[in-house]
């Protein structure tokens, strides 16, 4: 009961700290001090005081779509175990809900990006909905990876059992699997070298200028529903890449937020570090991607 | 509930009434002026599929066998008629699906404004569904043939209702000749049936064996023949021209249900045999899994509305394919979980396909009507004029993408399942490998509806044909609403769905379907519906919150953000063909889009036009290449086509004389 509960609390309290200790870090690259920690929470607090424009060529959808990708987020933040704790709901198969979850969310972040008529907001939804298609394939080889690994078809078992034995045992495939899922996250989080939050050229970005209409409370819910899902799904590469875990359950909540700090400051360092990639180059890497996860698929099913 | 119908009376007596009754509706309506023909023929058909509906239902949990014997004098052995649970499970979609069709042609299709077509498409779209009613029951390889025959045709008059229009004639040439090679495999396919068993009969579930090299034979025939039908790749080249150019409650019958004839051919051949070699599974979930890419591959660069939905059509029935493939595979490999799994999927799926694609169609019929084109870049902005035909597709669109907590989700997940149960079994790991396809699959169907559902409703109208269309009547909301509460109740209590497959799948494996796996899936289903739950509620609190929170501040309207720019046209709005122009540059190599770009000369070129066209690659590149060899080769014969209806007498008579000769 009280895993439930600090599951719950991390999920809804932790997300927007991700966002900052990567802003602080590329900020420390940069010479600058930086904004706050904090930052991105006054930023939403502030957002959900604002007012609401909404254009006129919009209809329902263009309402439903902050909310319906937050409520996937929510549910598929449910299903993923957070470090060496078993999520609050696990069954058999939960791994396909998590990926068709996210599909439901985007499709109606698409469908609200589309409804307002505008041609920067079409871009970006025909990127994300071109890129999303390239990383799904990548994420189900890795399912099946780590699937094999555990003989066991839940997320929660299949994650947890990712430990330093399992990384002596089967190194070459959770390596390649690294690759390939870090590509992912950064893809589907629209971070760079893929896409740009900070940018302020709309016709380069993809996730933010989905979203140029929105304002206000419905900003602030989407800018909330970014973090969850890069907490989300960083909280599925955390389990691949650090897999620390030390038996004691204090000391591995502990652990896990300690470890999705430091995923931070490496997403913050490779931002830091790289330019954005050229619109044409991305589909390549995603590619790249599948390959390198196909290859640990094949390493654990010969 | 069941017995009280049966002293009543006998549920296989009714479905076969109410197959009559449809296929007998529109001939009133050839006798009497344009109008009331229509009425009669849409009261009986919705009357007899009401009580068809149920009957089929009830013999479907019968788990028994009618057979009744039709008195004929043909020689081809006993005309039996037959209702097992397999052909009572295919008799649910055509009933519906007949029903809702009838049903909306009242708005679509009203006599009042198509007088010279009404009375033949009543006509014939009656004896589609009755046909195909009778198909599912015919035990005869020779009535079968008939019945077949029977449905193609009728389907071909349907789709020429337009005749004047020339795509439409070249659409129906092409479905002719499609169907009748495919005819051509099937008189094969039920003589060397005949030549196995002795009789006509269709031969008794698990009776003949698959060793010998008949069998592969037959089979291969049974796949041509039916796969034509079905339209899996490369079979499908008279599909999307042919759904396209009907009208759309045609459309809805012709994919919902006509395309799962020729399913139904292949599982009805697949129970004929008893232990299965390996290799059709194989070669079943190759093809299936072909179809399932480069079908939904296509639909991504469609620009025409119904294409599109036409061209998702070979996916699905591709999905169908692979999962009856690793059913096959699983009973091969005596693979309980595979073969159930596999199996379940593939049906429900069948379920599925044919709720959320007729709804998809006759969404399409009323799209043309508002907007007045098929053509989806022309089109934007209905979502404000027809809310609730909005929403009604909407609920088809996210089903069709698999996404849950629609019904395309749960057929889907049975699939996804099986692939992965399969990483701890002992041979053929590799099946596992179908998943991240399935995936792709996904991601390209959400694009593609992505796409077809935000070009059409969303945005601004890109044309003045759209610009004032109005909702659409009640007839026509209906079907729809039907379809789409359907959908819902399937995707939010999967279990249902579950229970409706079971009893065809018992018919096909009853070994299976006695183990524990049922059961144990059921729970993993159950789950479903809980998370279904969870994300409703979810989804709530959100509303909830932020309802609350726009109450606290001001709400102000404006144009869309333009980036500074405040003269914004719908001409400036992101096309659908825009949309998919990326995703088509990297899957090019299969699509083939044709790019028509004029040059540019001088310093100051003048108007040019631009189009980026789909192309129809098998059948342009591969099939109309070989028929303008074959064209040529077989020029001479051409001289015995002279016209001269003595002499073509004269042949026949000549014919039948040597056949004599020879049977002596």
């Amino acid at each position: 009961m009280t895993d439930i509960l600090i599951h719950l609390l991390l999920a809804i309290l932790m997300p927007p700290l991700l966002l900052g200790v990567i802003g602080k870090t590329k900020a420390a690259f940069a010479g600058r001090v930086g904004a706050p920690f904090l930052q991105p929470y006054y930023d939403i607090f502030r957002l959900l005081q604002k007012g609401t424009v909404f254009s006129t060529t919009t209809t329902w959808i263009f309402r439903a779509g902050p909310i319906v990708s937050l409520a996937t987020t929510a549910v598929a933040a449910l299903l993923i175990p957070f470090g060496a704790h078993p999520a609050p709901i696990s069954f058999q198969g939960d791994m396909i809900l998590y990926a068709y979850l996210f599909a439901l969310g985007r499709f109606f972040t698409m469908a609200a990006a589309l409804d307002t008529g505008s041609s920067f907001e079409g871009m970006g939804s025909a990127r994300e909905a071109t890129y999303s298609c390239l990383a799904e394939p990548t994420l189900f080889f890795a399912l099946i990876t780590l699937s094999r690994l555990s003989g066991s078809y839940s997320l929660s078992a299949m994650l947890i059992k990712v430990s330093s034995s399992i990384w002596l045992e089967a190194g070459a495939a959770l390596l390649l699997l690294v690759g390939g899922m870090f590509i992912v996250l950064l893809v589907e989080n629209c971070r760079i070298p893929f896409d740009d939050p900070n940018t302020h050229l709309e016709l380069t970005m993809i996730h933010e200028v989905m979203v140029l209409d929105h304002s206000g409370p419905a900003f602030a819910l989407i800018q909330y529903g970014a973090s969850l899902k890069l907490f989300v799904l960083g909280a599925f590469f955390v389990h691949l890449a650090l897999p620390y875990a030390t038996g004691k359950p204090l000391l591995d909540w502990l652990l896990f937020i300690i470890s999705m700090l430091e995923l931070a400051v490496i997403i913050g360092t490779v931002e830091s570090v790289m330019a954005r990639l050229r619109l044409v180059r991305i589909p390549q890497l995603l590619v790249a991607a599948t390959i390198l996860a196909a290859f640990s698929t094949l390493l654990v099913i010969r | 509930m069941y017995s009280a119908l049966q002293e009543v009376c006998d549920p296989a007596i009714v479905a076969i009434i109410a197959a009559l009754f449809i296929g007998s509706a529109g001939i009133p309506g050839l006798f009497l002026r344009p109008g009331p023909g229509q009425m009669i023929a849409t009261i009986t058909t919705v009357l007899a599929a009401l009580a068809g509906l149920p009957a089929a239902l009830a013999l479907l949990f019968a788990h028994s066998t009618s057979t009744f014997v039709l008195a004929w004098n043909l020689p081809f052995g006993s005309c039996e008629l037959a209702i097992d649970p397999l052909s009572a499970f295919f008799l649910l979609p055509i009933f519906l699906v007949a029903a809702a069709g009838s049903l909306f042609s009242l708005g679509y299709w009203p006599a009042a404004d198509h007088r010279a077509t009404e009375r033949g498409l009543t006509f014939f779209y009656g004896l589609l569904a009755s046909s195909m009613a009778i198909l599912v029951m015919a035990r005869n390889g020779v009535f079968f043939l008939m019945v077949w025959e029977v449905m193609a045709l009728s389907a071909y008059f349907l789709l020429v209702t337009e005749h004047e229009r020339e795509d439409v004639r070249r659409a129906g040439i092409v479905y002719l000749i499609a169907t009748h090679t495919g005819s051509a495999a099937l008189y094969v396919y039920f003589s060397l049936l005949a030549c196995q068993t002795g009789s006509f009969l269709l031969p008794a579930a698990g009776s003949l064996s698959a060793l010998p090299t008949v069998a592969l034979v037959i089979a291969m025939a049974a796949f041509a023949g039916f796969g034509a039908k079905a339209g899996i790749m490369p079979l499908h080249i008279w599909l999307p021209s042919a759904h396209a150019n009907a009208p759309s409650h045609v459309s809805a019958m012709m994919s919902g249900v006509m395309l799962k004839m020729g399913l139904y051919g292949i599982f009805r051949t697949l129970t004929f045999f008893h232990d299965p070699p390996l290799l059709w599974g194989g070669f079943l979930t190759v093809a299936g899994i072909t179809s399932a890419l480069l079908g939904i591959a296509f639909a991504v660069a469609q620009r025409d509305l119904k294409r599109l939905l036409a061209c998702s059509s070979i996916e699905n029935i591709g999905i169908v394919t692979t999962g009856l493939g690793v059913a096959l595979l699983g009973i091969s490999s005596h693979n309980a979980p595979l073969a159930y799994l596999g199996m379940a999927g593939a049906l429900l799926h069948i379920v599925n396909h044919s709720l959320f694609k007729p709804l998809l169609f006759l969404g399409s019929g009323v799209i043309i009507h508002a907007s007045g084109t098929r053509e989806m870049n022309l089109m934007g902005g209905l979502g404000k004029y027809m809310p609730r035909t909005a929403l009604l597709f909407l609920v088809g669109t996210i089903a069709i993408c698999g996404i849950p907590p629609l019904n395309g989700f749960v057929s889907e997940f049975l699939l996804y399942l099986g692939f992965f149960a399969q990483l701890q079994a002992t041979s053929m790991t590799y099946l596992v490998l179908l998943a991240p396809l399935l995936a792709l699959v996904g991601g390209l169907a959400a694009i593609a509806f992505t796409k077809l559902y935000s070009s059409v409703f969303l945005g601004t109208a890109r044309s003045q044909g759209a610009a004032h269309p109005h909702e659409a009547p009640l007839t026509m909301l209906l079907p729809m609403g039907i379809f789409a509460l359907l959908c819902l109740l399937i995707g939010l209590a999967p279990q249902l769905g579950q229970r409706l497959v079971a009893p065809a799948l018992a018919a096909f494996m009853p070994e299976v379907a006695l183990t524990v796996y049922p059961a144990e899936y059921g729970v993993i289903l159950g789950r479903l519906f809980l998370l279904s739950m969870l994300l409703l509620l979810a989804a709530i609190m959100v509303t909830l919150f932020w309802r609350w929170r726009l109450r606290q501040a001001d709400v102000a309207t404006a144009s869309t953000w333009g980036c500074g720019y405040q003269r914004a046209t719908a001409r400036m709005e992101y096309t659908a063909t825009a949309f998919s122009e990326l995703a088509v540059s990297v899957f090019n190599g299969i699509i083939r889009q044709r790019v028509e770009r004029p040059a540019l000369t001088g310093i100051f070129p003048a108007a040019a036009r631009c189009a980026d066209l789909p192309t129809e690659t098998v059948l342009e590149r591969i099939i109309v290449p070989l028929f303008n060899i074959a064209g040529l080769s077989f020029a001479f014969l051409r001289r015995l086509q002279h016209g001269q209806m003595h002499v073509y007498m004269l042949y026949i008579f000549v014919t039948l004389f040597i056949l004599m000769l020879w049977a002596h």
